[in-house]
């Protein structure tokens, strides 16, 4: 694998030579990756929202969508194919240039956080230091598409939705911001890779994060709900009073694109977990014992992909599982549980990881297993 | 004091939440109650008040005598008829209309027929493509009642003794 990229290297650095040849070779590996973290990202959200309707459905004692092919594997394409062919209407006094701007600038970012993403040591399309910062950045920056959108339908429902929807992801992203600043501080790197390499060890799944900051991890997944407008923090769509919110007035493919990049968002959250509160791509079997026990089972505590993969999947059952489990909260329970639970709570277990990793405290043995010095 | 900071705590812990998590998880493995439709149905009564039928005796004379009790007693004025002397002397319908769009399905015309002639059968599916096609004719209802007369009299026969 390895000789084919170098002979590929070369054989750019060879066509275009030593001025254009690097930047070239860059810009394709750049290009290359992008593709390769986008296109299962598309292809996951396309069978997410298939997933949703059934475990939805079945949580409900329903069967959910089984009629187009083979127990309805093909409904997210019959789903697509609708959208395409759906005609695009622009209500009458909408910004137009916003009006088509806002699905552009709510997908933009839900794309783009997926830069810094490690899935395996090295397996990253920008290894970035301040990962976590553009992390927090680009999902803030996903509440401007929602506001445009609200703005710009020229519809009061829109508006009404944009409005909730921004008042929230705005309260929401404090606790969330505070819950990473807890995990940073843990894994003492604002890269995604390190904060991961962090929780390796001899303890397996209780040399993960998730147990020293176990409050932190339900505030930074209950937030990434809320910052995702997902049930049951859904007002910004809230169907039973606003129709759909801010994207009440769009059709066919930018209401597709909405759909994309809240869906892509819902991953986001969930692999975010997965890295920094649940060991990413590290074994929970990873234990001393079980590395030393021989070929037949040390295989259990190699880190993996797979492990990975598998974490995001249950994060994103969550998500579907919560949706069928709660009703929706009301406007001002939100603002409560944000700005009256989350935010004190997190900045309370600030200190207390803090305290943890201070020196009499961090030798000693529960704590040392994940702020002991190596 | 101590109910209140036992409130805090398994508030805390999510423990309503994920009381509530498990029971849906109950659920996700449940058996499910969906009928597929077109291919499975619910069962029927066989007081099933559908698509109406005129019926016929077994030798082949309609039932109707045109006595317009139906027409009467229909709510919605959605049956006209209209009769004359046949040759035998024997007074017979000419017409016999049902308006499907304005029929409310109360089975009152079945009720009020004293010869078992208009009966609701069990059927429900069927539909109109254009204007005027759920106005249903005599020999349309005739021949839904040719088509079905097994199964309505197998209905009449088990309801008839809770009459």
């Amino acid at each position: 694998m390895n000789e084919y990229v170098q002979q590929a290297q070369g054989f750019v650095n060879h066509q275009l030579g030593p001025v254009w040849g690097p930047p070239a070779w860059s810009f394709t590996t750049a290009l290359v990756s992008i593709v390769l973290v986008l296109v299962p990202l598309l292809l996951t959200v396309l069978y997410y929202q298939l997933v949703e309707r059934w475990v939805i459905g079945w949580m409900q004692v329903r069967k959910g969508p089984n009629r187009v092919g083979w127990k309805g594997v093909l409904q997210p394409i019959a789903d697509a194919i609708k959208l395409l062919m759906k005609e695009q209407i622009v209500p009458s006094g909408a910004n137009k240039a916003l009006f088509f701007l806002a699905p552009i600038v709510s997908v933009g970012p839900a794309m783009a956080a997926w830069a810094i993403i490690p899935f395996a040591p090295g397996w990253v399309v920008s290894n970035a230091d301040a990962a976590l910062l553009v992390l927090l950045a680009m999902t803030s920056l996903g509440v401007y598409g929602v506001i445009i959108a609200g703005w710009a339908s020229n519809s009061k429902y829109a508006f009404l939705g944009a409005l909730r929807a921004s008042a929230q992801m705005v309260s929401y992203e404090l606790a969330m911001g505070f819950a990473i600043v807890c995990a940073l501080m843990a894994g003492q790197s604002m890269n995604l890779t390190q904060i991961v390499s962090r929780q390796d060890g001899d303890w397996g799944l209780f040399h993960w994060f998730w147990l020293p900051l176990l409050p932190m991890f339900f505030v930074h997944f209950i937030s990434g709900l809320a910052e995702t407008n997902r049930a049951p923090f859904d007002v910004a769509e809230g169907e039973s009073e606003i129709v759909a919110g801010f994207h009440v007035e769009y059709s066919g493919m930018t209401f597709a694109v909405f759909f994309l990049a809240e869906y892509a968002n819902m991953i986001l959250v969930s692999t975010v977990s997965a890295l920094i509160f649940w060991g990413g791509w590290l074994s929970p079997f990873n234990f001393a014992f079980i590395r030393d026990a021989g070929p037949a089972i040390a295989w259990l505590a190699a880190p993996s992909i797979l492990w990975l993969l598998a974490k995001i999947a249950f994060f994103m059952f969550a998500f579907l599982w919560v949706r069928a489990t709660f009703p929706r909260f009301r406007y001002d329970q939100i603002m409560r549980l944000g700005w009256k639970v989350f935010i004190p709570l997190t900045l309370i277990w600030i200190a207390v990881v803090g305290v943890m990793m201070l020196e009499p405290l961090a030798s000693t043995f529960p704590f040392s297993i994940w702020f002991g010095r190596p | 004091m101590l109910t209140r900071v036992r409130e805090i705590l398994s508030s805390l812990m999510l423990l309503e939440l994920f009381k509530g998590l498990w029971l849906t998880r109950h659920y996700l493995f449940a058996r499910k109650i969906t009928v597929m439709y077109p291919e499975e149905k619910t069962p029927r009564s066989p007081r099933m008040r559908g698509l109406h039928a005129l019926r016929r005796y077994p030798n082949g004379e309609e039932r109707c005598i045109a006595c317009k009790l139906c027409e009467a007693v229909c709510p919605a004025l959605a049956i006209t008829i209209e009769s004359e002397q046949r040759a035998d002397g024997t007074r017979r319908t000419t017409r016999y209309d049902i308006d499907l769009y304005k029929c409310i399905y109360c089975g009152f015309c079945e009720e009020s027929c004293p010869v078992d002639s208009i009966v609701e059968t069990h059927l429900v599916e069927y539909h109109g493509e254009v204007r005027g096609d759920l106005i249903y004719t005599k020999p349309m209802l005739l021949a839904i009642g040719d088509r079905w007369e097994a199964q309505i009299a197998a209905d009449r026969a088990e309801d008839a003794r809770y009459r």
